[in-house]
């Protein structure tokens, strides 16, 4: 009910043409049953006794009500379009909008294919029966009660026994629900799966036919597309006992009904033909009302499931928000790290950092270096906030990063990520990311400063030039230097480099340094490499092994009294170092 | 109300229509013949029960309780026959609702079962696409195929051709029963019903303009979602939250425009039918009525009946336009499934093909199904003489010329050779056209003039298959798939042995890293091996091409996200991978070209210097310029 309640919320400026919806289809509802209702009297009272003028005077009135049907359907219908489609794109709009407020612990959780399938197939679900519900499941209910009471009136003890089936009929259908739910729950889920399969073989398309593997990546596809099929059918063969059943029933009604109504209008004589046929009509509008829910049935137990993947995505709780009054000013570059410490997850057994300790000024270079695994990337991700430390503090500029602002810190503390990104459209339109004003002059400097320029201008279409989905269309240098040109157009105080220019070749490497300490020398630098010579004319370099400081200091100290510096440094510099890690 | 753009063009015309339905159906009749036929059995045996049921009530009081109120003394015989007849009613129903549970079951493995076919088959013809196709796409369109698309025919499918296809009979039944009635107020009625038709076309023909665009709108918009949300980290750390969610608001707004559009026109057929139905019902009693009765045309029960057979008639019809949305929609969703089954495959005339072979006694070349290791070309000619070449690894362009789009060249007079075990280095600018000569071996893309072959064969004549099959590529993207890392560097060859892949991984330098990970060769690796360095991807890659043990590799800047450290244990497995190959490579540090046998300085496409490093270094040209850092090398 809760969940129905949040994706309601979605509805907003389209509430009104929801209750313009049920409130015309309501007064539709009664017109139309009207009609053969007035038939029926028209044909006793006007064309047995051959009365023309009254057959006109009912031909009138009947026409008059159908069109106002007409002009009433006509309106339900545009009112139900606007509302379920607005329902639609509000909610497309929420979830994106909830997405982005994500931090990159919520991010983690999703993978990019659940979210495309909840915010276009899950969406589609729900708005296709919200749409049935505003017209449909109002139209029916409305039906089915108009034909009770009418029964009753016409006969109490029939009309009881309606009742009692359109009852059993309805726990019947809550309980096909309720037996069908988990496999469409199940199936709808599966989409995620189908969605990364198809998703993945775009990305790898290059790797899948060069090694021929076409055969391979067909089979693992039909895996899912097997595996939905077997759920969805699954559920679809349950729901197939609804119509039998419904139909079962009425028939049934109609055998009983022929044989006591004969009975009571030959023998008893407690009852007229005209009673009779109007029973038999009635019993029919409630055969047609329980077959329309039938049939939009299946869509709302689907519905039911996409609705609460909305209702996940809704309600994930961003677990990195400003605080209220923070701060809205990063003075400096200085960073402190004091005792921090970090899990990925609260309930982790190993730390991911330990005990870290440091002190940056501002303007200093500081280069991280260990072995794999030994979280340089998740030490350099708490400066800016991605995560949050477990315990301990970061300090930006003398202030805990939890104090600030997140868009002011994230503005002032620029952050190149290993797994980087470039969206499809112009290189311009990349570089404004980092700043959205900047002028054609600021985004060639900055790319003078990465050494991006130099590439860029040998294009035909220099700046403009199309960047692929992806940057597909440029080399992993390439790429990384507009990442860095991209992250130096912020102007930040701090500027992180997480292994940013290890597609770039060494001299090319020593050169963005270069311009980075002539140009920018007041931003604090943090370089992370894999490289020694990315980082051995840093100012303060750290070694981190296994998530623990090793050891603080310059090229030089730690070549005197760091084993671990010293051997990473000795195989890079000299080829006849230790051949294995 | 912004302006969107919604294609003129009529999407739907009869003859696309017919062609569309025809197709969708010639999905169900190819896979489910036996059951289709169940259930068109089983819909028309409801059907007709359903429609007897109808005439049985208007015989009730007509045939049993009319006459025994006139005249008591048959009440007990009548009432004999009435019971009998109820009987025989139940037992029809019973048979109804048999029937009816036979294709309301049926269907649901038709229909689900259909979706899966399509779904199969559009992933089976997407792998046969050339890469064109993938190059100027966004991913998350292609994914709209598989979900948006596909689901549209789901309700078309398991609910709306049933009904359309139990209405019918109705429909069929209730005229018949009108013509045996009275056939001159049966034209009348099939005349008015048939008014329905003109303006419900009108409708569909609106709305199916609308709904094309609402397709196309959801696959745009997943590309949108498939493509940003990929990058959400980013979006994070430069604050484009802001900027991300007004992309994507504009998007949702013309989609949810298009969709409104399409729904309002769609939404108005029900009333429309239902209502111009009603005006039948209601000019018939009128006109009926008053032919009966000033020109006592007909009797009076006639015309009763009559109007209760009209109404019998409109119902069905009122029902399927209540379909006639979900039917569009499948439309829409099903033009553009078939256009992009209608996509035309890559290129593949190739008749050469690479075959297993040994040495018979005569020393002669044959073909063997053991596994020797031995590998040939079987080259069958035009006289049906098949020919035996050994695989080598010889490969040649002549004068090749090739452009991805006719106005811009990409590559102009290329020739160059590459002999068994030579090691050829390309060299240049970005934009040279180094990655396209690779592109153009392993036949991703094909020349437009010119020729390359290998072995002396035209590698057009090659099947590709077996002309990639016999290349191993490491690209300086490297894509891993969701699976352990045993199975990413199995991917190459399938029924690797674990010896061999542990072989493989410690020639490309991976085995130490590996065997540090949680559970070492059987980690598992989810979002393209996120968990991983960029480095240490690239080194399963390039043990997933050493696994496949290849006569040729080509290698696109295969070393270049790794650590000087790492690249030079790599560089020696490396060099023992080159080892007897041929071995193509793309360089971006000029220390991985020097031991080539020839280097290629390439220029806008042109070859503007050749030969060893020696011969260039002394050359004093372009290469030189490029070692000695005058120039950048990308």
């Amino acid at each position: 009910m809760e969940k129905v309640k949040l994706i309601a919320k979605s509805i907003r400026e389209y509430k009104k043409e929801s209750i313009q919806t049920v409130v015309i289809v309501f007064f539709e509802v009664i017109l139309e049953v009207l009609v053969p209702f007035i038939m029926a009297l028209a044909i006793d009272n006007a064309i047995k006794p051959k009365n023309i003028n009254l057959l006109i005077i009912y031909s009138v009135i009947l026409i008059f009500i159908t069109v106002f049907c007409f002009i009433a359907g006509i309106f339900a219908g545009f009112s139900a379009s606007k509302a379920s489609c607005g329902l639609a794109k509000n909610l497309r709009h929420d979830l994106y909008h909830s997405l982005q407020a994500y931090s990159f612990k919520n991010i983690d959780k999703f993978s990019t294919a659940s979210i495309v399938t909840r915010l276009t197939t899950d969406v589609v679900n729900v708005q296709n029966a919200y749409i049935m519900i505003i017209r449909t499941l109002v139209r029916a209910p409305i039906m089915l009660i108009l034909a009770l009471i009418l029964s009753f009136i016409n006969n109490w003890v029939i009309g009881l026994c309606y009742l009692v089936v359109a009852i059993f009929l309805g726990f019947f259908l809550l309980f096909i629900a309720y037996k069908a739910h988990p496999y469409f729950a199940t199936g709808v889920t599966t989409y995620d799966s189908l969605n990364s399969v198809v998703q993945e073989n775009l990305q790898g398309i290059r790797v899948v036919k060069s090694y021929v593997k076409e055969d391979v990546e067909v089979s693992k596809f039909q895996k899912i597309s097997n595996k939905i099929f077997k759920l969805m059918s699954s559920g679809e063969k349950i729901v197939a006992f609804e119509n039998p059943v419904i139909n079962f029933s009425i028939y049934m009604m109609m055998i009983l009904l022929s044989f006591i109504g004969a009975n009571l209008i030959v023998k008893e004589g407690t009852m007229s033909t005209g009673q009779l046929s109007s029973m038999i009509s009635y019993a029919w509008m409630i055969l047609s009302t329980l077959i329309l829910i039938s049939m939009i049935f299946v869509n709302i137990i689907i519905a039911q499931t996409s609705a609460e993947r909305i209702y996940e995505m809704l309600t994930e709780k961003p677990d990195i928000v400003s605080k209220e009054n923070a701060v809205k000013e990063v003075k400096n570059g200085d960073v402190e790290f004091t005792n921090v410490n970090f899990a990925y997850s609260s309930n982790a057994e190993k730390l991911v950092l330990d005990n870290i300790n440091f002190k940056v000024k501002s303007g200093q270079t500081v280069g991280i270096i260990g072995g794999t695994g030994s979280s340089k990337s998740s030490l350099i991700s708490l400066i800016a906030r991605l995560y949050d430390v477990t315990n301990g503090s970061v300090k930006v500029g003398g202030v805990d990063v939890r104090d600030y602002d997140i868009q002011v810190l994230r503005d002032s503390v620029s952050v190149v990520l290993q797994k980087n990104t470039l969206f499809s459209g112009s290189i311009k339109d990349n570089l404004k990311w980092g700043n959205p004003l900047a002028s054609d002059e600021q985004m060639i400097h900055a790319c003078k400063l990465a050494q991006a320029d130099s590439f860029i201008q040998q294009f035909p279409y220099k700046y403009d030039s199309y960047v692929e989905q992806g940057g597909a269309n440029f080399s992993g240098g390439q790429k990384q230097r507009l990442c860095i040109a991209r992250a130096l157009l912020k102007s930040p105080k701090i500027l992180i480099l997480d292994d940013s220019t290890s597609a770039v070749d060494t001299k090319t490497d020593s050169l963005i340094r270069k311009a980075f300490r002539e140009d920018i020398p007041h931003v604090t630098k943090f370089i992370v490499a894999q490289r020694v010579s990315s980082i051995e004319d840093a100012d303060i370099i750290i070694v981190l092994n296994e998530g623990k400081i090793d050891d603080i200091g310059t090229n030089k100290e730690l070549l005197e009294r760091n084993p671990i510096y010293r051997e990473i440094y000795n195989t890079q510099t000299n080829k006849g170092g230790k051949q294995d890690a | 109300m912004p302006n969107y753009q919604v294609s003129k063009k009529k999407v739907i015309d009869n003859k696309s229509t017919f062609k569309v339905i025809s197709r969708i159906l010639g999905y169900v009749v190819k896979y489910y013949k036996v059951l289709f036929a169940v259930v068109l059995v089983s819909i028309i045996i409801s059907a007709v029960i359903s429609s007897i049921n109808t005439l049985f009530i208007q015989k009730l009081i007509d045939d049993y309780i009319t006459p025994m109120l006139e005249n008591s003394s048959i009440i007990d015989t009548k009432m004999k026959e009435l019971n009998f007849a109820l009987l025989i009613m139940a037992i029809l129903y019973v048979i109804a609702v048999i029937f009816s549970y036979i294709y309301n079951r049926v269907i649901a493995i038709i229909s689900q079962g259909t979706l899966k076919h399509i779904r199969d088959d559009m992933f089976e013809h997407m792998e046969t696409l050339p890469l064109r196709f993938f190059d100027t796409r966004t991913h998350g369109d292609i994914m709209s195929f598989y979900t948006n698309d596909t689901d549209t025919l789901r309700q078309m499918l398991s609910i709306s051709i049933p009904q359309m296809l139990s209405c019918i009979v109705s429909v069929i039944f209730s005229i018949i029963a009108m013509f045996i009635l009275n056939w001159i107020l049966a034209i009348v009625v099939i005349f008015l019903t048939a008014l329905i038709f003109p303006i419900t076309r009108l409708l569909v023909t609106k709305s199916a303009r609308y709904f094309a665009n609402q397709q196309r709108l959801l696959g745009k918009i997943t590309g949108y979602i498939e493509e940003y949300t990929d990058g959400q980290k980013v979006i994070k750390v430069f604050n484009h939250e802001k900027e991300a969610e007004e992309g994507f608001n504009q998007i949702n707004d013309e989609l949810a425009y298009s969709a409104t559009k399409a729904s309002k026109y769609s939404n108005i057929l029900m009333p429309t039918a239902n209502n111009l139905g009603n005006f039948d019902y209601i000019l018939v009693a009128l006109i009926g009525g008053i032919l009966a009765i000033k020109f006592n045309m007909f009797e009076i029960g006639t015309i009763v009946a009559f109007i209760n057979f009209t109404k019998a008639l409109i119902n069905p019809i009122g029902q399927v336009s209540q379909q006639l949305t979900f039917v569009i929609n499948a439309l829409a969703g099903a033009d553009r499934i078939f256009r992009f089954l209608s996509e035309k495959p890559e290129d593949d005339d190739g008749f050469v093909k690479l075959v297993n072979c040994k040495y018979d006694n005569d020393n002669k070349l044959v073909e063997t199904s053991e596994k020797t290791n031995n590998w040939a070309w079987k080259y069958t000619d035009k006289h049906n003489q098949i020919k035996y070449i050994p695989l080598k690894g010889d490969i040649r362009f002549e004068n090749v010329f090739f452009s991805y789009n006719p106005n811009k060249e990409i590559l102009h007079d290329i020739s160059l050779y590459a002999k068994p075990g030579q090691k050829v280095a390309f060299v240049g600018a970005t934009g040279a056209g180094k990655t396209t000569i690779t592109n153009l071996i392993n036949r991703f893309y094909d020349i437009q003039k010119g020729k390359i072959t290998y072995d002396g064969i035209d590698i057009k004549d090659i099947k590709k298959d077996d002309l990639r099959s016999s290349l191993g590529i490491v690209l300086q993207d490297t894509n891993l798939f969701t699976g352990t890392v045993k199975e990413n560097i199995k991917y190459s060859k399938l029924d690797a042995s674990d010896e061999e892949v542990i072989a493989a991984a410690k020639l490309a330098n991976a085995d130490s890293f590996i065997r540090m990970l949680p559970n070492g060769y059987d980690t598992m690796l989810y979002g393209g091996g996120e968990a991983l360095s960029q480095g240490q991807r690239q080194l399963l890659s390039i043990a997933r091409a050493a696994l496949l043990n290849p006569p040729v590799m080509i290698l696109d800047e295969a070393t270049s996200s790794i650590d000087t450290r790492t690249e030079g244990l790599v560089q020696k497995g490396m060099d023992a991978l080159m080892e007897g190959r041929t071995v193509f490579v793309i360089a971006h540090r000029l220390s991985t070209v020097k031991n080539s046998n020839v280097i290629i300085v390439l220029d806008h496409g042109h070859i503007i210097e050749r030969g060893t490093h020696d011969e260039l270094i002394n050359k004093k040209g372009v290469y030189y310029q490029l070692y000695t850092g005058a120039f950048e090398l990308e």
